[in-house]
C-alpha cells in the first residue's frame, strides 16, 4: 500500500469512525417519549396556575407531529423547547401574583 | 450594646416600618371607591381635552379622522342588523311561553346599567350574558354561545335599551363580593401570554397609540359600548368573545367564557366606569 493510499484510507476511516459516532448520540423514540412527558408534566402545571401560553401548545404539536414521523431529533428538540416555554409560563404566573400591582392606578 | 443603645435602634426601627406602613397598607386595602376615583381621574388628566362621556367611545374619542369616521358611519351603523335581530330574539317567546323579558327587572329594557351585578345567594359576579343564558336554561332552553352572534344580538338589544344611562354598579357590603372586584383588579393588571401583557398593557399605558393598524382604546368605558361590530372581525363581538380574543391576541390560552376570572373583571372593569354612560352597541375599526 503507497503511502498516499495509506493516508486514504486512514482519512476514509475517520469519516466512518465520527459518522458512527454522530449516530450515536441521535435521539431514539425513547428519548422523545421522555422529554415529551416533560413537556406535558410542565404545561400541566401553568394549567393548574390558569397561565397556558398558546406557543406552548403549538410546540408540543410540533413534537409530536416530528415524533409520528420518526423524526426524533427534532421531535425531542421541540420537546424541550415546549417545556421551557411551559416552564416560563409558570414563572410568570408565580412573579405576577405581587408584580401586578407595579401597574395599579392609585 | 447598651440598654439604651438598644432601646435607641428599637425606635429607629419602629419609626422605620410607620413610615413605610400608610405604602403598604394603602397597595393592599381593598377600596373600590378609592380606585374608581383613581382610575378616572388617572384618564381625564392624560386626555383634559375629552368629556369624560367621550371615553366611551373607544378609539374613536381618540383620533379626530377616526372620530369623523365613526359620526359618518353611525348614518348606517353596521350594527343595525344585530340590534332588530335582538329584538326580535327578545320578544319572541320560548317553548313553554316565556319571554326573556320574564328573567329581568322592568322585562329586561333599561337595566343594562346594573350588569354585571354580585349575587349574594351565590357568591359570585353575574354579568349580564350569563343572566341571558341562565334565563334560556330556566325556561328549558339550551344555553346559546357566549361568543356568537345571538349573545351579541341580545346584548346588542339590550345595551340600546339603557342608552344614556350611566352605568351603575353595586358592590354590596358582602366580603365575597369585595374579594370578587379585587380579583378582576388583579386578572386586568396581571400580565399573561408570551407577550407579556396585561389589559392595562395596551389599555392603560397605551390608549390613542397604536398597535398594528389599529388604535387602542381607553379601559375607562371600554365596556359600556359592549358589544360591538368590529370591522376586523366583520362582524358582532360580545364582551365574552373580547376577553378570550384579547387572551389569545398575547399569545395566552384563552379560559372558558364565563369563567370567574373574566366575571370577576368585568365586575372591575364595569365599576370603575360608573357614571359613563351606556352607549352599546358599538363600532370598532
Amino acid at each position: 500500500m503507497s503511502a498516499a493510499m495509506r493516508t486514504m484510507t486512514a482519512f476514509a476511516a475517520s469519516v466512518l469512525l465520527i459518522a458512527t459516532g454522530a449516530s450515536a448520540f441521535a435521539a431514539s423514540e425513547a428519548d422523545y417519549k421522555a422529554a415529551y412527558a416533560v413537556a406535558e408534566a410542565a404545561n400541566k402545571e401553568a394549567a393548574n396556575l390558569r397561565n397556558q401560553w398558546t406557543t406552548t401548545a403549538s410546540t408540543l404539536s410540533a413534537a409530536k407531529k416530528a415524533g409520528d414521523a420518526g423524526d426524533f431529533d427534532t421531535a425531542v428538540a421541540q420537546a424541550r423547547e415546549a417545556e421551557a416555554l411551559a416552564k416560563a409560563s409558570s414563572f410568570q404566573a408565580t412573579s405576577e401574583k405581587q408584580r401586578w400591582k407595579d401597574m395599579e392606578i392609585r | 450594646m447598651t440598654r439604651r443603645l438598644a432601646n435607641c435602634v428599637a425606635a429607629a426601627l419602629a419609626l422605620g416600618a410607620l413610615a413605610f406602613a400608610p405604602v403598604t397598607r394603602a397597595a393592599d386595602t381593598v377600596d373600590p371607591a378609592a380606585d374608581k376615583a383613581a382610575f378616572q381621574k388617572f384618564f381625564t388628566d392624560k386626555f383634559p381635552k375629552l368629556k369624560p362621556e367621550d371615553f366611551v367611545n373607544g378609539p374613536y374619542s381618540m383620533n379626530e379622522d377616526l372620530h369623523r369616521q365613526w359620526e359618518e358611519k353611525e348614518q348606517f351603523p353596521p350594527y343595525e342588523f344585530s340590534l332588530e335581530a335582538g329584538k326580535e330574539m327578545f320578544a319572541t317567546p320560548f317553548k313553554n311561553g316565556k319571554t326573556y323579558g320574564d328573567c329581568f327587572p322592568n322585562q329586561g329594557i333599561g337595566v343594562r346599567q346594573n350588569y354585571p351585578y354580585f349575587d349574594e345567594k351565590e357568591g359570585k359576579v353575574v354579568t349580564l350574558e350569563l343572566a341571558l343564558n341562565r334565563c334560556r336554561e330556566a325556561n328549558g332552553e339550551a344555553p346559546i354561545s357566549y361568543v356568537r352572534d345571538d349573545m351579541a344580538a341580545l346584548t346588542a338589544y339590550m345595551a340600546f335599551t339603557s342608552r344614556g344611562k350611566p352605568m351603575d354598579i353595586k358592590i354590596p357590603n358582602d366580603p365575597r363580593a369585595l374579594e370578587a372586584y379585587q380579583k378582576g383588579k388583579e386578572y386586568f393588571y396581571t400580565r399573561r401570554g408570551q407577550l407579556n401583557f396585561s389589559c392595562a398593557t395596551c389599555h392603560v399605558q397605551s390608549p390613542g397609540e397604536r398597535i398594528r393598524a389599529e388604535v387602542l382604546a381607553p379601559a375607562l368605558g371600554i365596556l359600556n359600548a359592549m358589544p360591538i361590530y368590529r370591522s376586523e372581525w366583520s362582524g358582532m363581538g360580545t364582551t365574552s368573545r373580547r376577553f378570550t380574543t384579547c387572551n389569545s391576541q398575547i399569545r395566552g390560552v384563552p379560559l372558558s367564557p364565563q369563567d370567574d376570572e373574566y366575571r370577576n373583571v368585568e365586575y372591575y372593569l364595569s365599576y370603575v366606569s360608573n357614571g359613563l354612560p351606556i352607549s352599546g352597541p358599538g363600532a370598532r375599526p
